[in-house]
């Protein structure tokens, strides 16, 4: 909890000139946090935007809040600012009393002035503020709520953004900064064995400096284009030990029960007991599967580094500045102390991408090279090749019909880790998870992760499922040893739970020919719940009747089983070459209060469309010498030519507390395409993605 | 490699003539982003695949990340930062804002000047135009509908 570790209001909120200074460690990466946190203090002490900024994200001045993830942001910073805001309001009012007298219920906040009512007494809120002492405690129980006081403030940096004038950290331009790129190997198994020695001499001829360390490459200089294409010469004057190449398994035949560490889980927890037998006659069984996939940032990753008095600066694009700069200090063998991180924002991330690793590269090369900020960049190749990827998972799922019913239904996830961020932790954890360690000289091995035994995380997220089921029995199977590094993309687990458990209360919904809303509102008791359905199926009703060649398949989940609830109808085509093409999405969802309506929306929309291109193109692919998805060719994604209207409504009580909605929508968006797909092909897909070929494959298959 | 066959110059962009020296062969976003400081322009693959780094030659959107400076030499180059000079890059920057068409902004710039050579071409373009025009660009955050909504709003003004 954010308040337990930083429990005064200073801490939180201090002042800066004439401006209330509002302090995270949660970042922006485009999901609008920090317009959120604007609003609560806007809402909270009454007072104009104008004096309200957020400040930088910087080791050693923000809180530690750990990682920017898991939709936790309104929930843990939200939570803090707003109990520092209304905790700073008490003492604004009982600041002015004690100055000017009256009563409690005389006193006012208004447009950034404490009033006295009746009265022209006026006194500006920052100027009392910034009388108040500094060790103000937060009072946690502080919270009014301020249904719709104000407008939504405009989402902050758009305006720059449409000019070109937002900086992003690969616009990063300080005088004597130099550029850097590294030279990857051609895959993660491969040793550097040599370089030739005249490639080597015309570049330091060209004032361009090498830096090596075991098979960690890279080359800096003052000139970026210059950088570019030495980093592309110096590939080819390396030769390398390819290590016995990548296994080319098929990695959803590693996922057996025999090769895994298995756990029941139960209402969310992995147990450390026996697993119990399976249904012993099912009638429903499939397995459905995910392969490997990429976050895929638009922006391959960067950071800026600077090695100078024994201190290491860095800004870095990272979610978990914090966790970094242990891992960094750790891995160079210095203290945390002498590791500054700022926060710079990069292009949208979608979980641990190349962000992390990037940053502690700038500053392996940054050491090698004192004195000259450098700013190294990822290549788009480097950051198909190299991102920690969405782990491949499988779920295998068996149900028990009765009377139109689910009577017992068995979940069986299985995956590699969802954990590979640089935390620290036992076994120099935080070190081992950085990619450049795998290849320095002093190498760390990759770090083999215990299993995730938290409430939803990992590949257990969403596994629960949220109906009234008499009988479930959920396993989780954590299978390592597999060819990719793999860590934390938006959901984690929970997209292909949900696909799993929708499209198998789908299957039941069919079989027992009950139309699929009412089959899963039969399976509820949450009054929130089946208002949404209810919601869900007004809208729908309101549409005109569905075209021919038209199919619409619904979804539901919760995310966690506790934050916002998003229900989901797609309407799409199978075009005669067996391409999907989508029509609308009918969405509704309840996040509790909510504090940001466009904001909200737009993170329900962009968890759509993302999901959308998982289910319809998205699959990494390698073979022996190496990863074979290395551009956006042979990594295909959702492109303009296949957006669909989304249509997005927005229940919630202003009285039901505000919970996490940036992964809300994703999960159900797989599984109501699958589920259209069915219903407008008669083709139940159990892998993603739902590309042309897999359709032909499936309708071969029959 | 190196400033040893570098060659003169000469490019219009955002209406100002610049007399630069470049080696011909680097592509022209570098020359935008490192030489000129226009930043801008975004370099997402330099590979041609995302369109995070179009400008407008001549009225038409162009990727910047492969294609020489050299084959500019002479021609009329409008960035991100000169958008704003036409009434119509104004109003889809003006859309984008009203639509809140961004969620970290990446791909905007690039869109920006797609929806503006788009628009500045023809102004009604109906819904398959727009999309086509669109589809050499990668949003990966998702604001695609945003972004159509956006077009729509500025077509409509």
């Amino acid at each position: 909890m954010s308040l337990d570790a930083y429990p005064l209001v200073s801490d939180w909120i201090t002042m800066d000139g004439d401006r209330l200074l509002v302090h995270t460690g949660k970042v922006d990466i485009g999901q609008r946090i920090s317009n959120a946190l604007l609003r609560i203090v806007q809402e909270e002490l009454t007072v104009p935007l104008s004096l309200v900024e957020i400040a930088t994200v910087r080791t050693g001045t923000a809180p530690d809040e750990g990682i920017t993830s898991g939709s936790n942001s309104i929930e843990q910073s939200g939570r803090a600012v707003a109990s520092a805001s209304a905790t700073l309001r008490k003492h604004l009012l009982d600041a002015a009393m004690a100055q000017h007298g009256g009563y409690l219920a005389e006193w006012l906040l208004v447009d950034g002035y404490v009033q006295r009512a009746g009265t022209n007494l006026r006194l500006a809120l920052t100027d009392l503020a910034r009388d108040l002492p500094s060790n103000l405690p937060v009072d946690p129980t502080l919270r009014r709520h301020v249904p719709e006081s104000a407008p939504a403030p405009t989402m902050r940096g758009i305006t720059e953004m449409v000019a070109g004038r937002f900086t992003y950290i690969h616009d990063l331009d300080i005088p004597g900064m130099w550029h850097a790129r590294r030279v990857s190997p051609p895959h993660a198994k491969a040793t550097l064995r040599d370089i030739d020695q005249t490639s080597l001499d015309q570049m330091k001829a060209k004032g361009l400096h090498i830096i090596r360390d075991g098979s960690f490459l890279a080359v800096t200089g003052p000139r970026e284009w210059d950088v570019v294409k030495a980093s592309t010469s110096l590939g080819l004057a390396c030769s390398w030990d390819m290590g016995g190449g990548l296994p080319e398994t098929d990695v959803f035949a590693q996922f057996t029960t025999e090769n895994a560490q298995r756990f029941p889980v139960i209402s969310g927890t992995p147990q450390k007991a026996p697993v119990p037998d399976r249904l012993p006659t099912p009638d429903l069984s499939a397995r459905f599967e995910r392969p490997y996939q990429m976050h895929g940032a638009l922006a391959p990753s960067a950071a800026l580094a600077e090695w100078t008095d024994n201190r290491l600066f860095l800004k870095s694009h990272s979610q978990g500045i914090y966790p970094l700069r242990e891992a960094i200090a750790d891995s160079l063998g210095l203290t945390p102390e002498q590791v500054e991180i700022t926060y710079v924002p990069g292009s949208g991330c979608y979980g641990h991408n190349g962000a992390d690793d990037a940053a502690f590269e700038a500053a392996l090369i940054a050491m090698a090279h004192p004195h000259t900020p450098i700013l190294f960049k990822w290549s788009r190749e480097d950051e198909h090749a190299w991102e920690p990827y969405a782990p491949a998972m499988a779920v295998q799922v068996d149900a028990t019909l009765n009377n139109g019913r689910i009577t017992a239904l068995s979940a069986e996830a299985f995956s590699d880790t969802h954990r590979g961020r640089p935390r620290p932790g036992p076994n120099r954890a935080g070190p081992a998870k950085l990619l450049a360690n795998r290849f320095r000289a002093d190498a760390l091995a990759p770090y083999v992760s215990p299993p995730n035994m938290g409430n939803h995380a990992g590949m257990h997220r969403n596994l629960d499922p949220i109906y009234d089921i008499a009988e479930t029995r959920l396993v989780k199977n954590l299978v390592q040893g597999l060819p990719h590094r793999t860590s934390a993309m938006r959901c984690l687990g929970a997209v292909t739970n949900i696909f799993a458990l929708e499209s198998t209360m789908d299957e039941a919904a069919h079989s027992a020919g009950i139309d699929p809303i009412s089959f899963r509102r039969a399976h509820l008791n949450d009054t929130r719940t089946i208002a949404l359905l209810d919601a869900l199926e007004r809208r729908l009703s309101a549409l005109p009747p569905l075209a021919e060649e038209m199919g619409r398949g619904i979804a539901y989940a919760q995310y966690k089983n506790v934050m916002t609830r998003v229900g989901l109808a797609v309407d799409l085509t199978v075009t005669d070459t067996a391409e999907v093409k989508l029509h609308r999405v009918t969405l509704v969802a309840d996040a509790g209060r909510v504090i940001d309506p466009d904001g909200l929306t737009a993170q329900l929309e962009g968890g759509v469309m993302q999901a959308a291109s998982w289910a319809l193109c998205e699959e990494v692919t390698w073979d022996r010498d190496g990863i074979t998805s290395r551009d956006w060719d042979s990594y295909p994604v959702i492109r303009f030519d296949n957006v669909p209207i989304i249509d997005t409504h927005l229940l919630g009580n202003t009285s039901d507390p505000s919970v996490g909605a940036g992964e809300a929508s994703p999960g159900p968006t797989v599984a109501a395409i699958a589920n259209a797909i069915r219903n407008c092909t008669g083709l139940r897909l159990q892998r993603m993605p739902f590309t042309a070929d897999a359709l032909r494959r499936a309708a071969l298959e029959g | 490699m190196g400033a040893c066959h570098a060659v003169n110059l000469r490019l219009k962009i955002n209406g100002i003539q610049h007399d630069i020296r470049s080696d011909p062969d680097t592509p022209l976003v570098y020359v935008l982003r490192d030489e000129l400081k226009l930043k801008g322009t975004k370099l997402g693959c330099g590979l041609e695949q995302c369109g995070a780094c179009a400008v407008m030659v001549d009225g038409k959107a162009v990727l910047s990340c492969v294609t020489p400076v050299e084959v500019f030499d002479g021609q009329e180059i409008t960035t991100i930062e000169g958008v704003s000079e036409t009434e119509v890059g104004k109003r889809v920057q003006q859309a984008f804002i009203a639509q809140t068409a961004a969620q970290c902004g990446y791909c905007t710039s690039g869109l920006v000047v797609a929806a503006t050579a788009l628009l500045s071409k023809s102004p009604k373009p109906d819904d398959a135009t727009t999309k086509a025009a669109l589809t050499p660009h990668l949003c990966r955050c998702g604001s695609h509908p945003r972004v159509l909504r956006a077009i729509i709003e500025a077509i409509a003004e």
